[in-house]
């Protein structure tokens, strides 16, 4: 009897909701493997890599025209301050909401005290909000934006700041409340104010992580600025799609390189920040 | 009374017990040390009384004021004049000491001042003051992270003198530090007190620090208080029964069972106020 105790008590009591969530994860996974008709094998059957090597061989040699080059340059300036205007936008939208969200910033679940319900509502409400802003493809908003405001960057802009204002509100949040909070906590408890909380208690333990997802975002909006291009919102995506229409190969993959050029510049940016802030 | 707890009970949220039946009244003033073994309640009395949890059970007033009838902005007001050193410093470790000291005013300040204060510290002189209480004036601008475990203790404790709360809590609040630079903490926690006229609790490991600094104990034992008892009251016999669930060797400062109570009245008397800076101390 007192065996059988003894071997139940040096069991791990959480080992059965670990075994049931793997084995839940395999049950969801395959399912959505076939459906998705992830067939890997299919690439390298001789017909379709003789189909990708004559798509890939028109792309050779890049053009290095002096025009299209100066057409480049352009279009990379033009691409460049879409992502920069459009990320500095959705920022100002983004830390409100993120002040928000964030659990470990609210005054009233201490006790809990006081307006504790009425502050998890203005929570989810906020959640909500966030989720109706990235819900919407950049894409979308930016075709709805060419029409309003005609081609051009203007509407790349606007797009970028709504959806990225959705994620960056989010994902604040989450970077937020994933480090230690009690340096903030312990500080609402000393009565001091939402925003001096943030920025005394939350902010220096994770000012690094928050810089190098900014700065990561900043790196998707110039690649989303190249498919809102492709609907009329400027940029290099409006130069690409110009020499895809051209069928002109090697412009398309100058461009491709000048990506490659952009994402090595955010990422050389973000190694800055994060040295500067560590 | 600045402080009265009426038959408080707090039960934490995962159904764990924490404290029962527990009544203290506090003047104005006053010097509480609360002891007992791992466990006891000790930090959850410290926290019902900072306004930090609620209780459960029971009636809390607060610096007068019942603080879970407040509207937001007056527990706010009541929270700025509550200090609370907690056992382990909650400062983000790359924040500079004088900046970790200067947050103990942010229930004071506005928003302005304090977010200016990031761009250039707001009152530089007034950090190294509480910091020159405890003997770390020269690490000002240094970061947290450069720290000993010891020295951000201490500026925990200097952020709440920098504070000049009415009611000071302090949870275990020189756990970290060698018995010398303990007794002398504690002392200066004491002198602030004394000089602002704050009341002052603090739940101490070491029985013999609590009974030199403390003029009433308070033992606690399974979240009920066992005794409430003027220091010079408290026996031998009590305090073994206190911690019998820890062995029968008593939690002290310098391992020194002289400092202990069997003919304790004078061991009290003589306790002075010893300044933490004093020459060759570093």
């Amino acid at each position: 009897m007192s065996s059988t105790v003894a071997s139940r008590l040096d069991r791990d009591p959480q080992a059965r909701a670990r075994a049931t969530g793997l084995l839940i994860a395999a049950v969801v996974l395959w399912p959505m493997l076939v459906l998705a008709e992830f067939r890997p094998a299919a690439l390298f059957e001789a017909g379709n890599l003789q189909v990708m090597k004559g798509f890939l061989s028109s792309f050779m040699p890049p053009s290095t025209s002096i025009e299209f080059l100066g057409l480049l340059l352009q279009a990379t300036l033009q691409t460049l301050a879409i992502a920069t205007a459009g990320i500095a936008l959705s920022f100002l939208i983004a830390v409100p909401l993120a002040l928000a969200v964030t659990h470990s910033l609210s005054v009233s679940r201490i006790g809990p005290g006081r307006g504790r319900w009425r502050g998890e509502g203005v929570r989810v409400v906020v959640r909500m909000l966030l989720a109706l802003l990235r819900a919407i493809p950049e894409v979308v908003w930016a075709l709805v934006f060419v029409r309003a405001l005609g081609l051009g960057p203007g509407a790349g802009v606007l797009a970028l700041a709504i959806t990225y204002g959705g994620m960056l509100g989010k994902v604040y949040a989450e970077i937020l409340e994933s480090g230690d909070t009690r340096p903030a906590r312990a500080l609402l408890e000393a009565g001091s104010g939402r925003l001096a909380a943030l920025f005394y208690g939350l902010v220096p333990g994770a000012a690094q992580e928050l810089a190098s997802y900014t700065v990561y975002r900043w790196e998707c909006a110039v690649r989303a600025s190249v498919v809102m291009g492709f609907v009329g919102a400027g940029g290099l995506g409006q130069l690409m799609d110009q020499s895809m229409k051209m069928l002109n190969g090697g412009e398309a993959s100058t461009i491709l390189l000048m990506f490659l050029v952009l994402v090595m510049l955010a990422d050389l940016l973000s190694a800055a920040l994060r040295r500067l802030l560590a | 009374m600045t402080l009265s707890l009426d038959n408080i009970g707090l039960v934490h949220p995962n159904g764990q017990r924490a404290l029962q039946r527990v009544s203290l009244a506090l003047r104005s003033g006053e010097r509480v040390a609360v002891i007992g073994p791992s466990g006891a309640g000790k930090t959850s009395l410290l926290r019902v009384i900072a306004s930090s949890l609620r209780p459960s059970e029971g009636r809390v007033d607060t610096l007068s004021v019942n603080p879970w009838q407040l509207s937001a902005h007056a527990l706010r007001q009541l929270r700025s004049r509550i200090g609370f050193i907690h056992q382990a410093p909650p400062i983000p470790p790359r924040l500079r000491v004088v900046t970790a000291v200067l947050a103990g005013r942010l229930g004071h300040w506005p928003t302005w001042k304090a977010l200016l204060s990031l761009a250039y510290p707001g009152d530089i002189a007034g950090a190294r003051e509480a910091l020159q209480r405890l003997d770390l004036a020269d690490r000002l601008f240094d970061r947290c992270d450069q720290l000993s475990g010891g020295q951000l203790q201490r500026v925990g404790i200097a952020r709440v003198l920098y504070q000049q709360p009415e009611l000071l809590l302090a949870d275990e609040p020189v756990s970290a530090l060698d018995p010398s630079l303990a007794d002398a903490a504690v002392g200066e926690l004491v002198a602030h007190g004394n000089a602002h006229g704050a009341t002052l609790v603090a739940s101490l490991h070491a029985v013999d620090l609590a009974l030199k600094w403390f003029p009433r104990i308070v033992g606690m034992r399974s979240g009920e208080v066992s005794f409430d008892l003027p220091a010079t009251q408290v026996t031998r016999a009590m305090l073994h029964q206190l911690y019998a669930t820890e062995g029968s060797v008593l939690p002290t400062q310098g391992n020194d069972p002289g400092a202990l109570p069997t003919h304790r009245a004078e061991g009290r008397s003589t306790a002075k106020i010893v300044p933490l800076s004093r020459p060759g101390c570093r």
